[in-house]
Parts: C-alpha cells; structure tokens; sequence
C-alpha cells in the first residue's frame, strides 16, 4: 500500500467512523452542554441586532437617526472614551506600579500591600461610587470640607465631573491591573535584569528597557481589558454623571429606557454602538492573551524573584502607599461605617460622632425587602456558579479533550459574553423575554439567565484552566482500567478539577452578589437583589440605610474571598 | 496471541500546513505469541507509540485489523471498535499517569471497582488481588501512601501492579522506563524480567532506548517511518541487522559501502572506497553487487603500525591514524582516520593510544554484517 492510497482510505474511513461516534450517549449530554451554551451567547445579541435594524419587518437604521439625533454621536463617544480612557491611564500607572513594588522590590509589609491593592475587588461598585460620593462631592464631600478646600483656597474637587467620574471608576479598576501585572512580574525571571545590570544599566533604564518591554504582553492585556471594564461601567456613569448630564453609553442606555414609554429602540442603538466599541477590545484582547512565543523568556520555572533593594526611598514608598491604599480602600469603607451609625446623613462633626448607634442595622435586619433581596441574591447566586461552573465543565473537556467537529466553536462562544457589557445583556434580555410568552420575565429566572451568560466566560476560564493541568493519560489509565466516560468523568476528571471549579465556583458568587448593571434593567418588585436595594436606596436618599446594608455585604464578601483563599484556590480572584 | 494486520493510521496535520493527513502507521503488521515480550523500537516519531495507542483503542485506526486470541478488537473492513474501557488490557504510560487524588491502594483497585456489578468480584477478593498485585511489585508496605508521595520508581511500580491487577491478557508499555535515572532503569529491567518471568506476563514494548530493546524483548521490531524494518530476537537484530538503517540505530556501527568481487564458500571479498575487505556471511549476495557491511566499534582492534609498511593495505587490515580517543571507563574509544573516512574502535581500557598515532586498523571476518544493498527504499524516503 502507497502512502497516497494510505491516506485517501483513511480520509474516507474516518468520515464513515466520525458520524457512527456522534450518536453516543456521550455526545447527547455534550450537544446538550453545546446548545445551551450557544443559545446564551448568540440570542441575546442575535434579538437587538433584530430589534434595532427591523422595525414593522423592515430593515431600517431609524433607531440610529432618532437615537443620535436627540444627542450628538460625536459627544457620546468622546465622553465614553476619555471616560474609559482616562481611567485606563489611571488604573495601568497605579496598578503597575503597585505590582512592581510588592513582587520585585524590598518594600516593607508586602502582604499588606497585596490585600490592600486587591480589596477594592470585594467592594460592590455601587457602594465603591457611594462612599467616594460622601468622599469627594462638592457639599457635603469629607475630603472637600477638610483637605482640598483649605489647601485650594475654597475651591472643591467635584466628582460629579468627568474627572471625577475618571478618577473614582480608575481607582475602582486598579487591583485588575494589579493582578495581571503582579503575575507577569512574578514570572519574568530577575537573571534577564541582573544581566543588564551586570551590563551597566542603570536601574531606571533596566525598568524602561528591560522589565516593561518583557512585561509589554501582559501589559496591553491589562489595558485593554481595563477599557472595555471602563466601557462597561455603569454605576459611576450613572450615579455621578447623570446629575450633571455628562452622558456615557451606559447612561445614555439607561436614559432611554427609564423614561415612559420605555424606548427599546433607541436603547438597542445605543447598546448595539456600544457592543462595536467593546468587542474591538475584547478581539483584541484576546489575540494579545494567546501564549505568544516570542516571549518565551518568560517562564514558569521555579525561582526566587531577587528584590531590588530601594535604599534610601524604601520607607517614603511605603508612606506614599500607605496614602494611597488610605484614601482609595480604607477611607471608602470607614466613610460607609461612620454613615451606617447615623440616623440622618450628615458629615462628621463632633455632634454626629457623639451620637452614634447601631439602630440603623437593627432596621436594615427587619427590612422585608432587604430579607427578602439577600434570599433572592443566595438563591440567583448560588444557583448561578453551579450552573455556570457545571456548564463550562463539560464544555472545556469538550474542548480540550475531544476532536469533535466544531468544538473550537464552543470556546469562542464561551468567551462571547465577555464582549456584552452588562447593561447591553440586560437590554437584550429584557427585549427577549418582554415578547417570549414564557414565565420568565418578571420571575428570578430573568436574573438567572443574566448571570448565567455574564459569568460564562469567566467559568470557561477556570474550568479550561484547570482542564489543561490535567494530563491525557490520567483519563487514557482510566478507560484502560475499563471505566466508561462517565466513571471518568465522575470519578477521576472532576475531583481533579475539584479546585479550580470551587475557586471559580465562589468567584461567580462573589461578582454576581455585586451585579448591578445587568439586574437593574432585569428586575420586577418582589424580585429585587441587593445591589438593587442599595440603588433604590440611594435613589430614595436612604443613605444610612444603604450604608448599614453595604457594610455587613463587605464583610460577608470578606468572609467568602477568605473562604475561597484558605480552599488553597490560587486562581482565585483572577479579575474583577 | 495478538495479531496486527495492515494497520494503517493517518493525522491531520496542523491546521496552518495545507497537505495530505500525515501517514504515521503505514500497513503494519505483527504478531506476538503468548508469552512474549515482543519490543517496538524506533527514533522518534517513526510510528511505535500509536501503533500501541491502536492496540490500546486509544487510537482508531483508518485501516486494518486488531485481533487478540480470537477475539476481533478492531476491524476497518467489519466495522468492529471495541472501545478501549472493554478491551481488558492493561496500560503502562511513560507519564506513569498515577492519580494523584487516590492512594496506592484505591490507585490499585481502581480498574477491579469499576466494573460492572455482575462481574465485580466482592469486596473480599478485590482486597485479596489488590493485596497480592500490590506484594508482587513490592508496594505492599505503602498500600495507604498517598501516591503522589512516591518515588520515581516506586510510581512506575505502582503503575505497573494496576495495570495487572485485572490480569490483563496482554500488557502495553509505552516507554515506561524513560523517565527514571540510568541506575534505577537497568534496575527495573531486570525487575520486569522478574514479573515476566513470575507471571507468565505477554506484552508490547515500546521503546526508543535500543539497549532497553536488546536487555528486555523476546523479539524486537525495528520501526521506520510507519513500518517494520526487521524483526527478530534481539542477538539476531544485533548481530545481522538487514539494513543500513537497523545497522545504524541499533547501535554506533562503522558502515562500509562496497561491492562484491569474489565469493567463496560463504566468505565474501569486497571492494571498497578505502581498501579490501574479506567478510563471512550466511547472507546470499550475488557477485558485482553493492553492499554495506556493518562492523562494530568493539569488533574493530587497533594496534601500532610496523615501522615499515608494505604500500597498499591487506584485506581487513587498513593503515590509518588515530583522531581523537574518549576514556569511558570500562573501554577507549578511538576516532581512526583512514583515507577519506573514519572508523570508530572501541578497545578495552587497557589500550589507549594518543593522537595522532598511524595504527593499523583490524576488521575480525566473522564479526562483519552484511546488508544487501538498498535500492527498493532508500533512507529518508516518505
């Protein structure tokens, strides 16, 4: 037999052998898995392409003329993108910063400084924007009253600005940049900096021409992802930019549909411009995220970073950290703390701070609507993560382990929500299932769906993650033991997963207690979440209320992220 | 016992190439007996991990037929596949591939526990063979180790006493020795020597090491590029390796192209490029033709050069000139110029001479192969 002949019978076996194998038991649950998940990916964007572009069964860009016409698209895109921009620059500085003083220099308290760079992180943004409200706002603004106003001479900072909307937004993204950076930072071996020492650099050059470049991978990751975040906000945007009508994509959506009637069309075209703009970061992202070989210097292999010795600037590092995790993580919180004492808010002075009491929480506690909106956050977050986590099990062993046709396909749209912003998912959501005669909209089931298609993503990411850890010949032993695939899957593929499902697993339920961009379009009376309650609240002036309430959600977040530290889940908290 | 026709399995190629499948089993065939340990030895990529991935149903083949005893495991033609989880053969990976969430023992019983109720021995007895597989391989003592705990050797050991706890009708090894250090695998060979011997053990060796081929195998099969090039028991392929390319690989032979003068009485006179050889063989070779003759580094003495050599050299005794020489320990091995080429001598330690001393090269009659010469497949073809 000649090689050519070989080969053509082989082509032609295969094709007959291939379609036999698709009607396995196996196959069903993995088409299964494979349905489910290219429904959540594809309807939603699929609906507000429909809903925006056909109008009567005709094809037509009137949604897009009546949308921008009320409002320049020119101002809208300037102000989305300095805004995301703008607090881009801001979280990559500080982040990368951050990161580079823990792993590679002799700063002092360094697990300090890692707990406090990534706090930030189980702060909801809701609250984040809140507290900086009490903060930074030209009233009532703590920081205004005490620091800026004396030092400026009168003058306030406010943040009810574009640059106070860039500033709280960037100091809300930096544990992002911080984590990226950090790993990168971690896994560049220090030999390829002692060589340019050795080669008589100096240490400001060895940072610009050698440790950045190497970093430069990581580094347009970290960006990238931090402007579709920015791109994607929806609490700062609308809780500070809407007083002074300062509009974003985001506000700009919400505008639309919380006016009566609600205006589906205009808010699909704004969604839809909106979509554009962040998948061309999440596309380009996700090419930079590809293991690229010219980098190859940057390795796994194990050695001890040697830190740089910062001599005389060690401790004025320190202070100038300290400072900064002071007014960006600790002020925040104690702000929200001092808030929750009061009956009525009003900034510190010595009469409020003389009486403070506890009977705000007393009344939170007994709220039913904040009972009952904890329940619903359990039961739509806890029921969210297994989904999820189950979900994107099998699809990742379906993806790496398989050669079914078109499984590369599933990943792709694994990764497709990450390019939906929550708001826009909530639009579409809410077109879908406004017309759908299911009960679904208006039921827990709606929110569900939300964070079903948000956290794929971050899901498939675990769960590929801790896939690839697992060699092929772990399974292979198995089925020449003479287990089914089920018996492998069941008894050998998931305890070996085991950690990584449960740090990702606790991930979704710590982001999804936060959600608000996706619930607030999705939700019904009675169906309320708690990053819902908290922006009733603040829309009601309850503000001691919601500060009582965001307090004791940070420390049963604290609680849960410690959890999910101590399972040993390193991957855990991969972004935020 | 196992029987390989015509096995043919064909990749598709990386995405980025535009080409055919690439052919890596190209119409193999073998046939081990009962109670052999039957070797797969080639470089790498020439085929032998997924001819046993095949034989293991890890692997479907495009063509051919896979059967054990009489029990059809895979036919293209009668459209048979039995999955590997029914095959009841028991796999050693080169990974070892222990379950790092399971201990020795729940590794071990592993392959007893999932089968099927009806023919799940009772809890007694699978404790009973667990216990005994276990002792043969001499884990006994870390049964309740966690077997991420274990040693290099004592995880291929491990590996080893699970794919036996099922007394599997045939073995498969893929390269289970490569990741231990040089003293621990010549250990190891003798100690699976051992357990075939004990256990009347029938099995597919696949390997890269040639050494490990000629210390182990009943037979060996030398592979290249998809396809058996000989088979035979190792002093056999050691000794008369059919082609240039067995010759080669099987270990560092001095290869002389030459083409036959004379023949008489099965010892053949040759010319070569660089002098005159005389060369008993069994091997039939007609006069005219071109050959290699194949003659071992250790089979080649060298020893100082009269002060006065007659011009021209005798048959099997060449002039040369030593190049470079490496002490080994157990033996010197020199580099030896003669005219335009260079033969490698292995001598005992005992015999070691400078560069760049003129010796006289000795080739002994009977320690030459000879290869017929290679014009149906040329090296390298594809």
């Amino acid at each position: 037999m000649t090689h050519g002949s070989a080969a053509v019978a082989g082509e032609r076996f295969h094709r007959s052998e291939r379609w036999r194998r698709l009607l396995s038991g196996r196959n069903l649950v993995l088409a299964v898995v494979a349905g489910v998940i290219a429904y959540l990916a594809l309807v939603p964007i699929g609906f507000l392409l429909w809903q925006t572009f056909v109008r009567n069964g005709h094809l037509t860009v009137a949604s897009f003329t009546e949308a921008y016409s009320t409002v320049g698209l020119g101002e809208l895109v300037l102000n989305s993108l300095t805004f995301a921009l703008g607090s881009t620059v801001l979280a990559t500085a500080v982040g990368t910063g951050l990161a580079y003083m823990v792993v590679r220099t002799n700063v002092p308290c360094k697990p300090l400084i890692f707990v406090g760079a990534l706090a930030p992180l189980i702060i909801p943004g809701i609250l984040h924007t809140i507290a900086w409200i009490f903060l930074a706002s030209p009233q009532i603004g703590i920081f205004n009253q005490h620091v800026i106003e004396p030092a400026a001479g009168g003058r306030a900072f406010n943040v009810f600005s574009l640059p106070g909307m860039i500033v709280v937004e960037g100091v809300h993204l930096v544990p992002l940049v911080f984590l990226l950076m950090a790993a990168s930072f971690r896994s560049t071996d220090p030999a390829l900096e002692v060589a340019a020492v050795t080669s008589g650099a100096s240490l400001r050059s060895v940072f610009f021409r050698i440790t950045l470049p190497l970093a430069r991978p990581a580094l347009y990751a970290a960006i990238l992802i931090t402007v579709v975040r920015g791109l994607d906000a929806f609490e700062v945007p609308a809780l500070l930019g809407l007083p002074n009508r300062t509009y974003v994509f985001t506000s700009r959506i919400w505008g639309a549909l919380n006016v009566l009637p609600p205006d589906y069309g205009q808010a699909g075209a704004y969604a839809m411009s909106l979509l554009v703009l962040t998948s061309i970061g999440v596309f380009w992202y996700s090419r930079l995220a590809k293991p690229a070989g010219s980098y190859q210097t940057v390795t796994s292999k194990g050695f001890r970073p040697r830190p740089l010795p910062l001599g005389a600037w060690r401790l004025p590092a320190l202070a100038l950290i300290f400072l900064y995790l002071a007014i960006t993580v600790i002020a925040p919180v104690l702000v929200l703390a001092y808030a929750s004492t009061q009956a009525f808010y009003s900034p510190p002075s010595s009469y409020t701070l003389s009486h403070m009491s506890l009977d705000t929480y007393r009344t939170v506690i007994h709220d039913d609507l904040v009972v009952h909106a904890l329940e619903n956050t359990v039961i739509v977050g806890l029921g969210a993560a297994t989904a999820v986590m189950l979900l994107t099990g099998i699809a990742s062993w379906l993806v790496i382990r398989t050669s079914l046709p078109g499984r590369w396909l599933i990943d792709n749209l694994a990764f497709l929500p990450l390019t939906i912003p929550g708001l826009v998912l909530g639009v579409a959501l809410l077109t879908i299932y406004l017309r759908v005669s299911l009960p679904i909209y208006g039921t827990l089931w709606i929110l569900f769906i939300a964070y079903l298609t948000r956290y794929l993503p971050y899901g498939m990411r675990y769960s590929s993650a801790s896939m690839f850890q697992i060699a092929r010949e772990l399974e292979e032993t198995a089925q020449m033991s003479g287990a089914g695939w089920w018996q492998t899957f069941r008894r050998i593929v998931l305890p070996l997963m085991l950690p990584g499902f449960i740090a990702g697993w606790i991930y979704i339920v710590v982001v999804s207690t936060r959600e608000l961009a996706s619930s607030v379009l999705l939700y019904s009376p009675g169906k309320e979440v708690l990053p819902i309650v908290i922006w009733e609240q603040y829309r009601n002036g309850q503000l001691t209320e919601l500060s009582a309430l965001g307090i004791m959600m940070i420390g049963a977040l604290v609680v849960l992220v410690a959890l999910a530290y101590k399972l040993g889940a390193t991957i855990g908290l991969r972004e935020g | 016992m196992l029987e390989v026709r015509e096995l043919v399995k064909t990749f598709r190629p990386a995405r980025s190439e535009k080409r055919d499948r690439v052919v890596a089993v190209d119409g193999l065939s073998l046939d081990v007996e009962r109670g052999e340990l039957f070797t797969l030895l080639g470089p790498s990529g020439c085929g032998k991990t997924t001819t046993l991935r095949c034989i293991a149903g890890l692997e479907t083949p495009d063509a051919g037929e896979i059967a054990l005893g009489d029990r059809l495991l895979f036919s293209s033609e009668k459209r048979v596949r039995v999955p590997a989880s029914e095959r009841g053969l028991g796999m050693v990976f080169q990974s070892y591939a222990i379950w790092p969430h399971l201990n020795v023992y729940k590794n071990t019983a592993f392959p007893l526990e999932v089968l099927p109720r009806r023919k799940r021995p009772s809890r007694k007895v699978r404790r009973e063979r667990v216990e005994r597989v276990l002792a043969v391989v001499r884990l006994d003592q870390l049964a309740s180790r966690r077997a991420t705990d274990l040693s290099g050797g004592q995880q291929q050991r491990l590996a080893l006493a699970r794919a036996l706890v099922m007394e599997p009708a045939l073995l498969l090894l893929d390269e289970p020795l490569s990741n231990l250090d040089a003293k621990l695998r010549e250990e190891m060979w003798f100690e699976l020597k051992r357990l075939r011997r004990e256990l009347g053990i029938t099995g597919v060796y696949v390997t890269h090491d040639q050494l490990e081929a000629l210390a182990m195998s009943s037979r060996v099969a030398v592979m290249r590029d998809g396809r058996i090039d000989q088979v035979g028991r190792p002093r056999e392929i050691y000794e008369a390796p059919r082609s240039r390319f067995v010759a080669d690989f099987i270990g560092a032979s001095n290869l002389i192209d030459g083409v036959v003068e004379s023949c008489d009485h099965g010892v053949y006179s040759l010319r070569t490029a660089d002098g005159d050889l005389r060369v008993q063989s069994a091997v039939d070779v007609e006069v005219g033709a071109s050959v290699v003759v194949a003659a071992r580094p250790e089979h080649v003495e060298i020893g100082p050069a009269p002060a006065q050599t007659a011009n021209g050299s005798l048959p099997n005794r060449w002039p040369g000139r030593v190049e470079e020489r490496a002490f080994l320990g157990e033996w010197v091995d020199h580099v030896v110029s003669v005219g335009s080429r260079t033969i490698r001598a292995r001598c005992n330690s005992k015999i070691s001479i400078p560069a760049p001393t003129p010796v006289i090269v000795t080739f002994r009659e009977e320690a030459f192969s000879l290869i017929p010469g290679e014009e149906a497949r040329a090296p390298g073809h594809s």
